[in-house]
């Protein structure tokens, strides 16, 4: 089936098999490989991008549902040769070690504090009626769905705390 | 022994790949693409035990873009070797359920995982027998266990030692099987060019895939590339080859074309090890005032029918305490299960769980404070073999962390500290780890713009390797780390002992220390006058470690848990998490921090979700992915920190340095459990700690 891919800005128009997920698509046929495969069921988080910017766990989306959509992996957060805070934060909290669930943790993070300017409360969020405040709890709470093996999650909260702020 | 001077080793570098890895440009294994590849999709045995009769190979030949499926009937024949688990296809016998016994490979990935999942495979089943108890009739005494320990030791007379004992601790813990489940799957792109083979491997050490692959195939090992220079996560999982490697280069030389591999979430549960569940009993002796006389621990556990590996269980026990009275075993039972293998401080960390609970239970026997009871049991000298620790500050590390985590005036009355709905209580427990190093090569060149290249197949697998090699390598240069490039991952690089038992960088730091000062003499006899070819030095440590003194090398550590344990659901929070740790000189705290939370973080996990769980009907372990093996998310991490004392070390290398990648992960569940104990009086032998156990 042909659809019309719109990945970080550039437009790709491709045949994909039905059967195909945003995650293999992106991996397999566009060499975008940021996005990592840790799971391909939806449980470790280490696929999500954003797609029109939500956060999406591309192995569980089908390519074919992407037509018209804009989507952003961690090859497009960046803005040229400067780092997003983020990820600059991650560097310097060494909020990774082996980096697998990196690319995960760092657009789920966009995603998650696009969610909290909107005013989105979590379970853990006191006064639902309230803006919720962005502290550790929250982030740990929201964050919960990227899992990291390497055991980096304090870190990544710190680096999280830093650019929310 | 010479040892660098500190200028760069010693501070908190970033990790010199970190923006590789944030922008996602940092290639692992499956994301490498050679011309005209193909997929491999392999597929598992649905039964525990017996044959394989037949393989409908043609039936799925008829489906879009299959290009083969291989079984033992038209198989490729492999040199035979002595390691069972790699003869894949190689047999019709099945030895576990999820082993794997054919793949199927297509022109797409969807291709080959439809007709993966359509191939028919005809069994003739037996009876199976997958369940673990100490009173199995087939229990024996290995030869030696992992990797190359006494099965037992014994000193002195502890049976009699434990009759006449005034306080006795008896007790029978239990550790479930856990699976690694590094965030990267395991996974290999396999290509031949006539009889030379690169693989782009997920691996924890590419020297040791490349020797042991290479013989499979009766090609030289000159003839094999394994290339990996990122690795996400391996906890001992990538230590060596799995089947997967020998099958994706097997398909590749079948079909005559480049194959990718990925091993799924759910087939790692069968495929790529996991650690043995164990039953340990522990029996300590000890006088009024907790002074141990004798301390007794066997460890039972489990291993396939086809390849041996028994895990060194209790061999922490061996150096912990003093005890003029000891005994350790291990036995060891042959099961219709997966082979187990290396996970995160195989030994000592099942080991230490059950040691570290039973000190607990000690303490509390004698009304001893837990703390003070360890300090009281502080050896002089290894217990064992008698041999003086080249050094070893546990008493400081609990001193340290009994002072930062608030432990004075402790109230050891279990079950009485409430805040709202929690019962609250802390725990310590003490850590160790061996520290080894093994034999490596590297070398380092001088390049005529004053650039330097060290080059070694080291493997950095999440650890920092690659970071503090830099900064070893820049402060024995007389250089700074942005002028060094060190290349790893590669095994056409010098060889180098592979990224496991925490010996990383002692093994690889050594042979990086000596190629640097070999290069920096030379360029000292030329006084700077380089060729235009630059100027390059080897370094091979293999006389050097064999002429290593003989010394009792052991890393230390304490670890403090609070929880606090709901009392209407039952459910244990881990409120703080500290642990203090002695482990030679801290090359780069920044990354080692790291290291110590991550296996903290991990032994978190261990303490209260991890537990894989035979199924006893159909034989093989039933929650086979991250839904339903549970490991700590981010909101189960609270408030964990890690710190270390000074240790200076002259015994070790010429960092100074022991393992940290390991020690982490060693006494937490103790901790964990222990402090679990305190809040609520409930007792947990058997892990993890799982709210139906203290609900009653």
């Amino acid at each position: 089936m042909d659809v019309q891919l719109s990945v970080n800005q550039d437009q790709h128009p491709i045949t994909v098999d039905t059967r195909e997920t945003l995650l293999d698509t992106l991996r397999e046929q566009l060499d975008l490989t940021g996005a990592k495969k840790g799971c391909d069921h939806g449980q470790c988080g280490a696929c999500t991008v954003l797609v029109d910017g939500r956060r999406v766990k591309s192995c569980l989306a089908l390519t074919v549902t992407m037509d018209d959509r804009e989507i952003t992996t961690v090859e497009g957060l960046a803005d040229g040769d400067t780092p997003h805070p983020l990820q600059a934060g991650f560097i310097e909290h060494d909020a990774f070690q082996c980096g697998y669930c990196t690319p995960g943790q760092l657009c789920s993070s966009v995603g998650m504090l696009a969610e909290f300017a909107a005013g989105w409360p979590s379970v853990v969020t006191p006064d639902v009626s309230a803006a919720p405040h962005l502290d550790e709890g929250e982030i740990r709470e929201r964050m919960s769905g990227n899992l990291c093996r390497c055991g980096a999650y304090v870190n990544i909260v710190a680096a999280i705390g830093q650019a929310g702020r | 022994m010479t040892t660098v001077d500190m200028r760069y080793t010693g501070s908190a570098l970033d990790r010199v790949e970190g923006l590789e890895k944030v922008t996602g440009r940092a290639r692992y294994a499956f994301e490498n693409f050679p011309a005209d590849l193909v997929y491999a999709v392999p597929v598992q045995a649905a039964i525990a035990r017996g044959e394989i009769r037949a393989v409908d190979v043609d039936a799925v030949l008829e489906h879009p873009g299959v290009i083969a499926a291989i079984w033992y009937g038209n198989a490729p024949r492999l040199v035979p070797s002595d390691n069972a688990d790699l003869a894949v296809f190689q047999s019709r016998r099945v030895a576990y359920r999820g082993q794997y016994i054919a793949v199927v490979v297509a022109e797409t990935y969807e291709e080959a995982k439809e007709a993966a999942r359509l191939l028919r495979v005809e069994y003739a089943a037996e009876d199976h027998d997958v369940r673990l108890r100490a009173d199995h009739p087939n229990m024996y005494r290995p030869e030696k266990v992992n990797p190359n320990y006494p099965t037992d030791t014994e000193h002195g007379d502890p049976d009699t030692a434990l009759t006449v004992a005034p306080v006795l601790v008896d007790a029978t813990y239990s550790t479930p099987a856990e699976h690694n489940n590094p965030m990267e799957p395991h996974a290999t792109v396999a290509e031949w060019d006539g009889d030379a083979l690169t693989l782009y491997d997920s691996t924890q050490g590419a020297s040791g895939v490349r020797d042991t692959v290479a013989p499979l195939f009766g090609v030289p090992p000159a003839n094999v590339r394994v290339i990996s220079p990122h690795v996400g996560g391996g906890f001992g999982s990538k230590g060596g080859p799995s089947p997967y490697v020998i099958i994706a280069a097997l398909a590749a030389r079948h079909v005559g074309r480049p194959v990718k591999l990925a091993v799924t979430r759910q087939q790692m549960f069968a495929v790529t090890g996991y650690r043995t569940p164990t039953i340990q009993r522990v029996r300590l002796g000890a006088n009024a005032d907790g002074r141990l006389t004798a301390i007794v621990h066997d460890a039972f556990e489990q291993s396939s029918t086809i390849t041996e590996f028994a895990e060194q269980t209790t061999t922490p026990t061996r150096i912990m305490y003093a005890a003029p009275h000891r005994r350790t075993t291990h036995r060891l039972v042959r099961l219709d299960v997966p082979t187990p293998s290396w996970m995160r401080a195989p030994g000592e960390c099942p080991g230490m769980f059950a040691l570290e609970s039973a000190m607990d239970e000690l303490a509390i026997a004698c009304q001893i404070d837990p703390v003070e009871l360890r300090i009281r049991n502080e050896p002089d000298a290894d217990p064992e073999s008698g041999l003086p620790f080249s050094s070893r500050n546990l008493v400081a590390c609990l001193r340290e962390g009994a002072r930062r985590f608030g432990w004075a005036d402790r109230d050891p009355a279990p079950g009485v500290r409430r805040r709202d709905r929690l019962l609250i209580g802390t725990g310590v427990a003490a850590s160790t780890y061996p520290v080894y190093r093994r034999p490596s090569q590297a070398t380092a060149q001088a390049h005529r713009d004053g650039r330097f290249t060290v080059r070694i197949a080291a493997a950095d697998i999440g650890t920092g390797a690659r970071t503090v090699l830099t900064q070893i390598a820049a402060d024995t240069l007389r250089t700074s780390p942005d002028q060094v490039l060190v290349e790893i991952g590669d095994s056409a690089l010098p060889a180098a002992s592979l990224a496991g038992g925490s010996m990383g960088t002692a093994s690889w730091g050594t042979a990086v220390v000596r190629a640097c000062e070999a290069l920096v003499e030379g360029l000292d006899r030329r006084d700077g006058d380089l060729p235009a070819a630059g100027m390059e030095s080897s370094a091979d440590t293999t006389e050097e470690i064999g002429a290593q003194r003989r010394l009792s090398r052991h890393a230390f550590g304490a670890q403090f848990a609070e929880v606090g344990v709901d009392t209407d659901t039952g459910e244990t929070r881990v409120l703080r998490l500290l642990g203090v740790f002695a482990a030679g000189r801290i090359i780069n705290p920044k990354t080692a921090r790291s290291q110590f939370i991550g296996g903290m973080t991990m032994g978190l996990s261990m303490a209260l979700f991890e537990e894989s769980i035979m199924d006893l009907e159909f034989g093989d372990y039933l929650n086979r992915d991250l839904a339903q093996y549970h490991v700590a998310a981010c909101a189960d991490v609270r408030d964990i920190e890690a710190l270390w004392v000074e240790e200076d070390d002259p015994h070790l290398n010429p960092m100074g340095t022991k393992g940290i990648g390991e020690i982490g992960i060693v006494g937490t569940a103790a901790a964990v459990a222990n402090a679990v104990h305190h809040a609520t009086g409930v007792r947990i032998r058997d892990l993890p700690i799982r709210l139906d156990k203290l609900m009653r």
